[in-house]
């Protein structure tokens, strides 16, 4: 029971970090309407930032995530001015989704070249050690505290931002009808910058998290918990902000359960096959609602 | 002779024609044996950016898992060659193995389709990765056997399949698969690639073709005039991976030991056919094979590039889809062509 709780409290924590990349997947995707296939390959830029910040000249952990996110928030909003704005409108929905793929390549065989393909050793941003509890036989560690922590204030912050401030409520109009926002002269454009700068902020806090977690660093860090984001953001109903975050944490624990009592293996394919299901049963996700398409 | 039907030969000329001079070279003696081993991957790549070039300009759905088309369709015939292997003639085999690839590649799309054709959207490309994951996952975690008394699988190891003396090991886990007869070389593989040119050209010229490409130009209006969009997508779709699927049985005969690793059947191998394909030009089948032939060899023509090789395709490939998708750029390449025909009018009067 007591290691069926630890696994239970490692998929919190593994779901949690899923579950800030799934913001982002979700803001993006509600409001400019595209995937960001790109979003996982900002994490693997974020964390290179923080290892060289702090691995590498030897500042505090803290100067390195200020400057991951500030470099990730300048890449994201970079990328879209570069490279999506142009195609927004084009007549093929598919030519911004291979453009982003694109992205994601060329981000990944930059750091390739860059930093090298060997794996980095990560030192975790977070030095507080965990508490344990049940005599010694719960253990919890202090990153997993932290991540849960961060990803609900996270939300809690970005709930209040959207229903809060102009600029949320801007978001909302953008996300329903694009048309009619402009004519309510709302800016599209920097509606659209604004989220691509949170979104890639929060990348880079992902980033910081799950290398603080699972310490090895390469080119391809970003790619798999960037994809697996995006099969959260599904299963919780893309668009929707508390959907990302169940879905985020069902699927960490899924995969962590699957991993333990099923097959390390296998525990892809399964999380994967969770995309799948969701959409042969509730193609919408969980939290997600269904838009009728108008002619 | 239709506009059409003349391109299509074109094409075909254009395969036989490299083919005959590639061939020429090769029994002249004037190729480098690692050169010549790069023949036949070329042309399984060109007909996998074919195949997915049916899938994304065709039917204007991105697919990301034709690499784990092409995984399944080289599983599936492995397994068929090595167990026919001795019992019937080599050629026939072949054929057999060939088809039952691309059999059951054909039912992998049917059963990834049905949940997925329903919905419009980017979740094809996703599903699609997601599928080619999971088969990449489960071909390296199964142990596959079969001896006298039957088939055995097994998750666990080699030794739980329980093989009898005369058994014979078919998956063995990560190891994958070994010893599949070599039975694909280059002029198989230029037969496979020509039918699969024809079976896709076909398929665009004919009714069941119009009807595809009008679903991907306005989906909402080809349904009002009847046009059963499941049914259609769901052809071409099945179609592309039938083809995926044989890229793959050459694949699995042109190499003697072949592991699910995502170096051959991740998603990153789905995404250099992407780049085939876009750089080629989207719905575009001859630049597909071109372009396939060309970034193939190129790299390992200029090792000294080899470094830098995907670094240049990814920027390639951004360049080439907005100055060719662009709404704004577009405009303004129409507004220029219009000029140039004036004063082309203008110069003739």
């Amino acid at each position: 029971m007591l290691s069926f709780l630890n696994y239970f409290v490692s998929g919190l924590s593994l779901g949690s970090i899923y579950a800030i990349i799934a913001l982002g997947y979700t803001m993006v995707y509600g409001i400019a309407k595209m995937l960001n296939f790109a979003h996982g390959d900002f994490i693997m830029i974020g964390c290179y930032m923080i290892f060289t910040i702090v691995s590498t000249m030897g500042l505090p952990p803290v100067a390195g995530i200020i400057v991951a996110v500030i470099v990730c928030t300048i890449l994201g909003v970079t990328t879209e001015k570069v490279a999506y704005k142009p195609l927004r409108g084009a007549s093929s929905p598919l030519a911004v989704l291979i453009t982003a793929i694109g992205v994601s390549y060329l981000l990944e065989n930059a750091a390739l070249l860059i930093f090298g393909a060997d794996t980095k050793s990560f030192t975790s941003v977070i030095s507080w050690s965990g508490i344990t509890l049940a005599g010694g036989q719960l253990k919890i560690q202090g990153v997993t505290i932290v991540t849960i922590a961060v990803s609900l204030l996270i939300l809690v912050f970005l709930q209040l931002f959207v229903h809060k401030t102009r600029e949320g409520q801007a978001m909302l109009a953008v996300s329903q009808d694009r048309g009619a926002a402009t004519l309510m002269g709302i800016n599209v454009n920097k509606t659209i910058s604004i989220t691509f700068a949170i979104g890639s902020a929060l990348a880079a806090i992902a980033g910081a998290l799950l290398c603080s977690a699972y310490p090895s660093l390469t080119p391809y860090t970003g790619a798999m918990p960037g994809i697996k984001a995006f099969v959260a953001a599904v299963l919780g109903g893309i668009g929707s902000i508390p959907g990302a975050m169940i879905g985020g944490l069902v699927l960490g624990i899924i995969e962590i359960l699957s991993r333990t009592y099923i097959s390390s293996q296998l525990s892809d394919a399964i999380v994967f096959s969770i995309l799948i299901i969701v959409l042969l049963v509730k193609p919408t996700g969980i939290l997600g609602k269904n838009i009728q398409e108008k002619v | 002779m239709r506009k059409t039907q003349k391109k299509t030969l074109i094409t075909y000329a254009i395969v036989i024609i490299a083919y005959i001079i590639l061939e020429i070279f090769m029994k002249a003696g004037m190729m480098s044996s690692h050169l010549k081993g790069l023949l036949v991957p070329m042309v399984y790549y060109a007909i996998a950016a074919v195949a997915l070039n049916l899938c994304v300009g065709i039917l204007g759905e991105l697919s990301l898992g034709h690499a784990g088309f092409m995984c399944v369709g080289a599983f599936s015939s492995a397994i068929v060659s090595q167990l026919l292997s001795g019992a019937i003639p080599d050629a026939l085999r072949f054929i057999l193995a060939l088809i039952i690839g691309v059999v059951i590649s054909a039912l992998f799309g049917m059963l990834i389709g049905i949940p997925v054709l329903r919905l419009n959207g980017d979740y094809l490309a996703i599903v699609t990765l997601a599928f080619g994951e999971i088969i990449k996952n489960i071909l390296n975690s199964i142990y596959l056997g079969v001896d006298s008394a039957g088939v055995h699988l097994s998750l666990k190891s080699q030794m739980a399949l329980g093989l009898a003396d005369d058994g014979k090991v078919l998956i063995n886990g990560a190891m994958g698969i070994t010893g599949t007869p070599q039975d694909s070389n280059f002029t198989i593989a230029i037969v496979v690639l020509l039918i699969s040119l024809f079976i896709v050209q076909n398929m665009i010229d004919s009714r069941d073709g119009r009807a595809i490409m009008s679903i991907r130009d306005n989906r909402i209006a080809s349904e009002s005039v009847g046009i059963n969009i499941t049914k259609y997508k769901m052809t071409g779709f099945v179609v592309s991976a039938a083809i995926a699927g044989a890229a793959g049985v050459l694949f699995s005969h042109n190499i003697a030991t072949m592991q699910a690793t995502s170096q051959y059947f991740g998603y990153n191998v789905s995404i250099m056919i992407l780049v085939y394909v876009v750089l080629g030009g989207i719905g575009n089948i001859r630049g597909s094979v071109i372009a396939a032939c060309i970034l193939y060899l190129l790299p390992e023509l200029l090792r000294g590039l080899n470094k830098y090789r995907m670094l240049i395709y990814s920027i390639v490939l951004i360049v080439m889809m907005i100055i060719n998708w662009s709404p704004a750029l577009r405009d303004k390449r129409d507004k220029l062509r219009k000029k140039l025909m004036k004063g082309a009018g203008h110069g003739a009067a």
